[in-house]
């Protein structure tokens, strides 16, 4: 019986440098950056008077922090869709049974390896649209020799369609991750039910439709929270690759809170980006945590 | 006939994809073989005439005359950041892994997602105490302080691998120590550690390509170019106007590589890791 309590003790003990270091790194920053967004800090030296909500009130106000959301919200679509479908698609090509299967998979799981910088330094090269003297060059060179022409733009320097082509270089990273949640999915269904399904005449067409899509459904709800968290965040891809570009047609929230925080002493007001992305990031992540544990419990 | 033919396809799908994943690699290979008198932008699809390493040479070791520091010094700075750090947070995930597995109590099942959400949260939301803090502790800007942040915020990812892999470890065999006499470090050490080389595995290389990959925490934590690690160092490379884009592109390749070389060795374990991620074991 004193064993059982001496180990009960020790067990305690074993996760307990973890859960303070958390509490502290996690939960206490987070109440601190909190209360930082809710004072009057918005120069070097930290001044703590209260002004309740008057930093997000200021915010929301603010022409950039506006186009900030706006291009969170178009980036996020582009990202996640993009990424569902093209995650979709290679899964199921490669699940037709072909060889050098794996030499594919690891193709399209490569990019998953390599650190934002790079994929921004890179992007940034192809996405260059070139200048008058120069002509063509990058993607749009590329477009212009395989006869895709009418296709050429600005990519990051045209403020329509700036954050788009952070998205697309963003895609060509994350696209190979819903493959393979889509491909565990996939190897997850019983070969009898195929089997079966393909003994009552079910064509091609019909057992994805009946068969594998409903098979997907929770793992595409998953990727839709892990994507969509990941847009919410995106930072170092715009560092890299564009900055705040023209007219902040690359801004993003999380680009914002650095560049006012840091380089412009903004304590404050980086403190109430902050919390808003923090917020956004919960209402996805908080539903998601309790539903899966809850889940695992049960089981 | 008909089946042939969509197999045609399939594998012509599957080829332009691939070389639609490729472009940005084969671009990086190529401009950083090429000599400085053979890059142009005007020609970066080609291929270089004779190989050249000239451009690693300059990334690597920097230029005196261009004035611009080379990659070399903040490579062995993340080896010296991602070595401790992915092996501490590892074993901290191991340790936590055995008790939500093996020594539940009351709260436990509470604990964990709490445990959790600390992955996923915007770290921005948490930077500015940060900064204070380890000044505080005069920690900041060094590597030591980035390694104590790395480990803190590895925690909750490998936490989870650990305790995903723990769930696959029969009970029966820590019951059966404990009627023995073991102790809850006993069994830690002689039952449970030495079956956990493929937890470490995926942990430790999800923890090394992870912290090598990282930018945000060095870019605050360590802004003196002395302790910055490579994602950094690099970006500081090509945001400089005096900088060859070549020179830009071999850092960029020099900066991807330990982390490719683990992909294309111990790629298994990495897309175990990748997919932890998502909560899925």
């Amino acid at each position: 019986m004193r064993r059982l309590k001496e180990d009960r003790l020790a067990s305690i003990l074993f996760i307990t440098p973890s859960v303070i270091l958390l509490a502290i790194f996690v939960y206490v920053f987070i109440g601190w950056t909190g209360f930082i967004s809710l004072t009057k800090w918005n120069n070097v030296l930290p001044d703590y008077t209260f002004v309740g909500l008057h930093n997000y009130k200021n915010l929301f106000a603010n022409m950039r922090f506006q186009i900030d959301i706006h291009n969170t919200v178009i980036f996020t679509i582009v990202f996640v869709s993009s990424c569902l479908a093209i995650g979709l698609l290679l899964a199921l090509l490669i699940d037709q049974k072909i060889k050098g299967e794996s030499f594919f998979r690891n193709i399209f799981l490569l990019p998953l390896a390599i650190s934002f910088i790079v994929t921004g330094v890179v992007w940034h090269w192809l996405f260059n649209p070139g200048s008058i003297q120069l002509g063509s060059i990058g993607v749009n060179q590329l477009f212009d020799k395989i006869g895709l022409g009418f296709l050429k733009c600005g990519w990051y320097t045209d403020p329509r369609i700036g954050i788009i082509a952070v998205a697309i270089a963003a895609v060509w990273q994350f696209s190979g991750y819903t493959m393979a949640l889509y491909l565990a999915g996939m190897r997850g269904i019983p070969a009898e039910l195929r089997e079966a399904a393909a003994i009552d005449g079910a064509n091609r067409f019909q057992t994805f439709r009946y068969i594998i899509l409903p098979f997907l459904k929770p793992i595409t709800f998953g990727a839709i929270i892990i994507l969509g968290h990941i847009s919410l965040k995106i930072f170092d891809l715009v560092v890299a690759m564009t900055g705040s570009g023209p007219g902040f047609s690359t801004d993003v929230p999380a680009y914002f809170m650095y560049d006012t925080t840091f380089r412009g002493n903004h304590f404050s007001q980086g403190a109430s980006i902050a919390i808003i992305l923090l917020l956004m990031v919960s209402s996805l992540i908080i539903p998601y945590l309790v539903y899966t544990t809850r889940k695992e419990g049960q089981a | 006939m008909k089946i042939r033919i969509s197999r045609i396809v399939l594998y012509a799908v599957l080829i332009l994809l691939a070389i639609f994943y490729l472009i940005p690699i084969y671009i990086m290979v190529v401009t950083a073989m090429k000599s400085f008198s053979e890059v142009s932008l005007k020609t970066m699809w080609n291929l270089p005439s004779k190989l050249s390493f000239e451009s690693f040479r300059t990334a690597w070791l920097g230029s005196t005359k261009g004035g611009f520091r080379g990659l070399s010094g903040s490579f062995l700075n993340s080896v010296l950041l991602v070595v401790p750090a992915a092996t501490i947070s590892a074993m901290l995930g191991s340790m936590n892994g055995y008790v939500l597995t093996k020594w539940k109590f009351r709260g436990s099942n509470i604990l964990f997602p709490i445990i959790l959400f600390g992955m996923f949260i915007p770290y921005q939301s948490i930077l500015i105490p940060l900064v204070r803090a380890l000044q505080e502790f005069h920690i900041y800007g060094s590597i030591p302080g980035l390694i104590l942040v790395h480990i803190v915020y590895g925690i909750p990812i490998t936490t989870l691998i650990f305790r995903n892999y723990y769930i696959t470890v029969p009970t029966e065999l820590v019951e059966a120590s404990k009627i023995d006499g073991a102790s809850f470090l006993g069994i830690y050490r002689w039952v449970i550690f030495p079956l956990s080389t493929p937890g470490f595995a995926v942990a430790m290389i999800w923890q090394f390509t992870s912290i090598w990959n990282d930018f945000l925490f060095g870019l605050i934590v360590t802004p003196n170019p002395k302790s910055q690690p490579i994602t950094v160092a690099l970006n500081n490379l090509a945001g400089s106007y005096i900088v060859q884009w070549n020179v830009q592109i071999a850092g960029a390749l020099l900066t991807a590589l330990p982390p490719l070389l683990i992909y294309i060795f111990l790629g298994r374990f990495f897309l175990r890791g990748l997919l932890a991620g998502s909560l899925k074991g």
